[in-house]
C-alpha cells in the first residue's frame, strides 16, 4: 500500500483545535489485504490529524525498509501497527486506538485486525462503536471474511454500518463494477438484517470519496467517508422527540456511604453523616429526581430523592453519565443490584439462551462451568447446550455440539441464581455479557441474550422488558 | 474544497459534551476497580495527567474519600517543583503516599546508573517491589492511548504477570464496558482510566475544572541548552556539555518526567488557556517533542512495558 503524500499538506491551524463536540466511536474491519491501514492513514493524513514527527518517523521507516522505491512512498501500516510482531510481520495483531478531530467532532478510531485468528479483537473494537467501516476490495468483492464480520456487527447491532468498496482506482471508475459489488453486499447485509447499510465507492491510495467527494465518480451522488461520520448519530443518543430510547438501567457499582469521612466543608459534614448513595453509569434511558424505580434483586421500590454528580445536583440524568443516585427507601442494595425505572424490568429468571462469540483457543462443550457478567454482577452459570453455529457461506444456523474459537454460536445457559434478563435487542447494555472461566479469569466469550427463559417470579409489573411505550 | 453536507440521518445535539462523556468513562473505570479490586494504588508523579486521575477518583468518590493511596517511583532526577507540587496536593486530598526510590536502590547495589544517565528505565524494579510490598492487586495509570503507538494497544485494564510484564500478543478482549479484572495470585492489574483521553482533552479538562497543577507546565524563563534538538534544563543530575551553550529562554514543559530525559518547549504559553490554544495547533506529539526515551527505537515503550514498565 503505496501512498504518496504531500508533506505541504500537514497540520497547522485546521489540526485539532476544534470546539469541543460530539465524541464519535468508530471501528474499521474487513479482510487483510483490503487496504485497512491505508484507508485510516488516508483518513488521517487528509483531516490532518498526523503530526510531523510521527509523520517523520513513519517515513524514514518506510525507506529504510525501501518501500515504495524511489518515489519516497509511505507505509501508513507503520502509523497504526505499534507492536514489533505487527511491524515484523506487516498484519495487524491488535486492535489500535487512534484520535482525531474535524471543526465538526472528534473521533475515536479503533483499527481492527483482518486476519480470522484476531477476529476476537474485531470483536473488541466493535462492542463500543458507533459506527463500522467495513472495507471491500472491489475487485475481490464478498469474501468470508467480509461475511464473519458483517455477521459480527449484525449481531452486536452496531448502529451504523459503513461499507468501502475499496480500490475502485483499480476498476477505472467503473460504475458498473461498482454496482455489482454492491449488489452483493446489500444481499448479504439483507440476510443478516442489517436494516440500513451505507455503502461508498473509495480509493483509500489516491484518496477518493474518503475526506472529499471525488470527481472521478460522477455517478455517485452520497456523502465522503468522513461527510458521513461527521453527521451520523452518537449511541445513547435521543430520539426525534428528544426522548431516549431505551428505558432506564443503572447497574450499582458501590454504595456510597462515607459515615462521616467526607471532604465536605466541616459546617456541612453533619449533613452528610448519614449519606448513602448508589454509584453507577447510566447503561440506558434518563431518571429524573421524583422518578419511581424498582430494583433487582429483591424487587423492591422507592422514588429518586437526589441524581449526585462530585458535588453538583443533577435534576436529571441519563446514559453514559457516572452518577450517584439517593432514594427515600432504606432498600437493601449492594454492588451487582441494578436499579431501573419502574415497571420496566422483565421477570426474573434462571435460564436463558444466547449467541455466543467464543474468543478463547480452548473449545466450548456442553456441561461447562463458567461465569458470566452482567453489568456489574458475576454469577455461576453452567452451558447446558450448544444448539449451533452460524455457518459462514450459508449465513443459516448448522448444528453443533461444541464451539471453536472465532465460531459464533448458540447456547443455553443456567445460571445459579435469579437475575432479570433481557434480550440484547432491546436493551444493548443489560442484554450483553461476558463469559468468564472461573478459574483462570479469562474472557471466553461475548454474549448477547436472544430468549430469557421461564419466568421464576414475575416481573415488577409490566414484565414488557425495556422498551419505551410510545 | 468540501462539497456541501449532504441529508443523511440528521444529527441530533448530543447533551453530552466530549469531555462529559470521557469524564464519566474514567469514573466509571476507577469504581468498577476499587469495587473488584481488594488494594487499589495510583501512580502519582504531580505530573499533569496523574493530576487529572487524582482529580476523577476524588469526584468519583464524593462526598466520601479517595479509598485508596498513591505511589510515586523518585527517580532522584525529579524536578524539584514538582515534588513540592505532589506533597502539597497529596496533603489537600488527604491521601497518603508511598514513595520509591530508585536512588536508595543504586546506593546499595541493586541498580547500576546507566552510562546515558537517564533513570526512566530503572524505574521498574522500584515499581514492581513497591506492588509486591503493598500487596496491590491494582495500579492505576494515567497513560494515554494517543502518547505512544505501544500504549495505543494497551486495554483498560491491563493483566500484568508476577514480573509485571505485559503479553501484547495475548490481551484480554475488552467487550462493551464490562471490565473483566479476574487474576490469579500474583498476577495484579494495571488500570488506564483515561486511555481514550488526549492531550488536548486533558488540557481542556484541566481549564474547564480549574485543576492547579506545578508551574514549570507554564511559559518561564529558564537555563536550558540545546541537545537531541530539545531544550534541556541546567541542572546537577543533567549538566550542558563543553560543546553546548547555556541559553535563557522562555519555556515550558509539555511533560514532566525525569530532568535527565524530559526536554522542554519554547512557549509563551502562561495560561491555561494559552496552553489549549497551542496544544490545539501544534504539529509534533508530546512525546516527540520532550521525550528522548522514547526516541532509542521504534519499540522503545513496548519493550520498556514487557519487562513491567507503566
Amino acid at each position: 500500500m503505496t501512498l504518496t503524500i504531500d508533506t505541504q499538506n500537514l497540520a497547522t491551524e485546521a489540526a485539532v483545535a476544534a470546539p469541543e463536540g460530539t465524541l464519535f466511536r468508530f471501528a474499521t474491519a474487513g479482510s487483510v489485504d483490503d487496504g485497512k491501514s491505508t484507508l485510516v492513514g488516508r483518513l488521517l493524513h487528509d483531516s490532518k490529524a498526523i503530526l510531523a514527527d510521527q509523520l517523520e518517523a513513519v517515513t524514514r521507516t518506510s525507506t529504510e525498509r525501501g518501500f515504495g522505491g524511489e518515489s519516497g512512498g509511505i507505509d501508513f501500516a507503520l502509523l497504526t501497527d505499534g507492536l514489533r510482531a505487527e511491524r515484523e510481520q506487516g498484519i495487524t495483531i491488535d486492535v489500535a486506538y487512534r484520535y482525531f478531530a474535524t471543526p465538526a467532532r472528534s473521533f475515536i478510531l479503533a483499527d481492527c485486525p483482518g486476519h480470522v485468528q484476531y477476529t476476537r479483537n474485531m470483536v473488541t473494537g466493535a462492542t463500543t462503536a458507533d459506527a463500522v467501516i467495513m472495507l471491500i476490495d472491489a475487485r475481490k468483492g464478498v469474501l468470508e471474511q467480509t461475511r464473519r464480520h458483517l455477521s459480527v456487527v449484525a449481531l452486536l447491532r452496531v448502529p451504523h454500518v459503513i461499507v468501502a468498496v475499496n480500490k475502485i482506482d483499480l476498476l477505472d471508475y467503473s460504475e458498473a463494477a461498482y454496482r455489482e459489488v454492491e449488489a452483493s453486499v446489500r444481499l448479504v447485509t439483507a440476510e443478516l438484517g442489517i436494516a440500513e447499510v451505507l455503502v461508498i465507492p473509495v480509493s483509500a491510495l489516491v484518496g477518493d470519496n474518503v475526506v472529499d467527494r471525488s470527481e472521478r465518480t460522477p455517478w455517485y451522488a452520497g456523502p465522503s467517508l468522513l461527510e458521513l461520520l461527521e453527521t451520523l448519530t452518537v449511541i445513547d443518543d435521543l430520539d426525534e422527540r428528544g426522548q431516549a430510547t431505551e428505558a432506564f438501567r443503572l447497574p450499582v457499582q458501590l454504595v456510597l456511604r462515607p459515615q462521616g469521612a467526607v471532604v465536605v466543608a466541616p459546617e456541612l459534614a453533619d449533613s452528610y453523616r448519614d449519606y448513602r448513595a448508589y454509584a453507577g453509569q447510566v447503561a440506558s434511558g434518563s431518571i429524573k429526581v421524583g422518578d419511581t424505580v424498582s430494583v433487582e434483586p429483591g424487587g423492591g421500590t422507592s422514588t429518586v430523592t437526589g441524581i449526585d454528580f462530585a458535588g453538583v445536583s443533577l435534576d436529571e440524568a441519563f446514559a453514559p453519565q457516572s452518577i450517584a443516585l439517593r432514594l427515600a427507601d432504606d432498600l437493601d442494595i449492594a454492588r451487582g443490584a441494578v436499579i431501573a425505572a419502574r415497571g420496566t424490568l422483565p421477570p426474573v429468571t434462571r435460564t436463558l439462551e444466547a449467541d455466543l462469540f467464543w474468543l478463547d483457543p480452548r473449545p466450548l462443550a456442553p456441561g461447562a462451568r463458567i461465569l458470566v457478567k452482567f453489568g456489574t454482577t458475576v454469577v455461576q452459570a453452567l452451558v447446558s447446550d450448544v444448539t449451533g453455529r452460524l455457518d459462514l457461506t450459508t449465513l443459516g444456523v448448522e448444528p453443533a455440539t461444541n464451539l471453536a474459537v472465532n465460531d459464533i454460536g448458540q447456547a443455553s445457559i443456567r445460571l445459579s441464581r435469579d437475575l432479570p434478563v433481557e434480550r440484547y435487542v432491546q436493551n444493548r447494555r443489560s442484554g450483553a455479557f461476558l463469559v468468564i472461566h472461573p478459574q483462570d479469569g479469562a474472557t471466553l466469550a461475548a454474549g448477547i441474550v436472544t430468549a430469557p427463559g421461564e419466568p421464576t417470579r414475575a416481573g415488577d409489573g409490566s414484565g414488557a422488558g425495556s422498551e419505551v411505550s410510545p | 474544497m468540501r462539497a456541501p453536507p449532504v441529508t443523511t440521518t440528521p444529527a441530533i445535539a448530543h447533551r453530552l459534551s466530549e469531555l462529559d462523556v470521557l469524564e464519566s468513562e474514567a469514573i466509571h473505570i476507577i469504581r468498577e476497580v476499587v469495587a473488584e479490586f481488594e488494594r487499589p494504588v495510583l501512580m502519582f508523579s504531580g505530573g499533569k495527567d496523574s493530576v487529572v486521575v487524582l482529580h476523577l477518583a476524588a469526584k468519583a468518590f464524593w462526598p466520601g474519600k479517595i479509598p485508596f493511596s498513591l505511589l510515586h517511583v523518585d527517580t532522584g532526577h525529579n524536578f524539584p517543583e514538582v515534588l513540592e507540587f505532589r506533597d502539597k496536593t497529596v496533603a489537600a486530598h488527604g491521601v497518603r503516599l508511598t514513595v520509591a526510590k530508585v536512588e536508595d536502590y543504586i546506593i546499595d547495589g541493586r541498580l547500576a546508573e546507566r552510562a546515558d544517565g537517564t533513570r526512566n528505565p530503572l524505574q521498574t524494579l522500584p515499581l514492581l517491589d513497591a506492588i509486591a510490598a503493598g500487596r496491590h492487586d491494582a495500579v492505576f495509570g494515567g497513560a494515554r492511548r494517543d502518547e505512544d503507538k505501544a500504549r495505543a494497544k494497551e486495554r483498560i485494564l491491563s493483566l500484568r504477570d508476577e514480573f509485571g510484564q505485559w503479553d501484547p500478543r495475548n490481551q484480554r478482549p475488552e467487550l462493551w464496558n464490562l471490565y473483566n479484572g479476574r487474576h490469579t495470585v500474583g498476577q495484579h492489574v494495571r488500570a488506564f482510566p483515561i486511555s481514550n483521553w488526549t492531550e488536548l482533552n486533558v488540557w481542556r479538562y484541566i481549564e474547564r475544572e480549574n485543576i492547579e497543577l506545578p508551574p514549570l507546565y507554564y511559559a518561564h524563563e529558564r537555563e536550558v541548552y540545546r541537545r537531541d534538538d530539545m531544550w534541556r534544563a541546567v541542572s546537577p543530575v543533567s549538566p550542558a556539555r563543553a560543546d553546548e551553550t547555556i541559553e535563557l529562554r522562555t519555556v515550558r514543559y509539555r511533560t514532566v518526567g525525569d530532568m535527565s530525559c524530559t526536554g522542554a518547549v519554547d512557549s509563551a504559553a502562561v495560561s491555561v488557556s494559552d496552553v489549549v490554544r497551542e496544544v490545539g495547533v501544534s504539529t509534533i506529539t508530546e512525546r516527540g517533542a520532550t521525550r528522548a526515551d522514547d526516541r532509542i527505537s521504534e519499540a522503545a515503550m513496548e519493550d520498556r512495558k514487557k519487562e513491567g514498565y507503566f
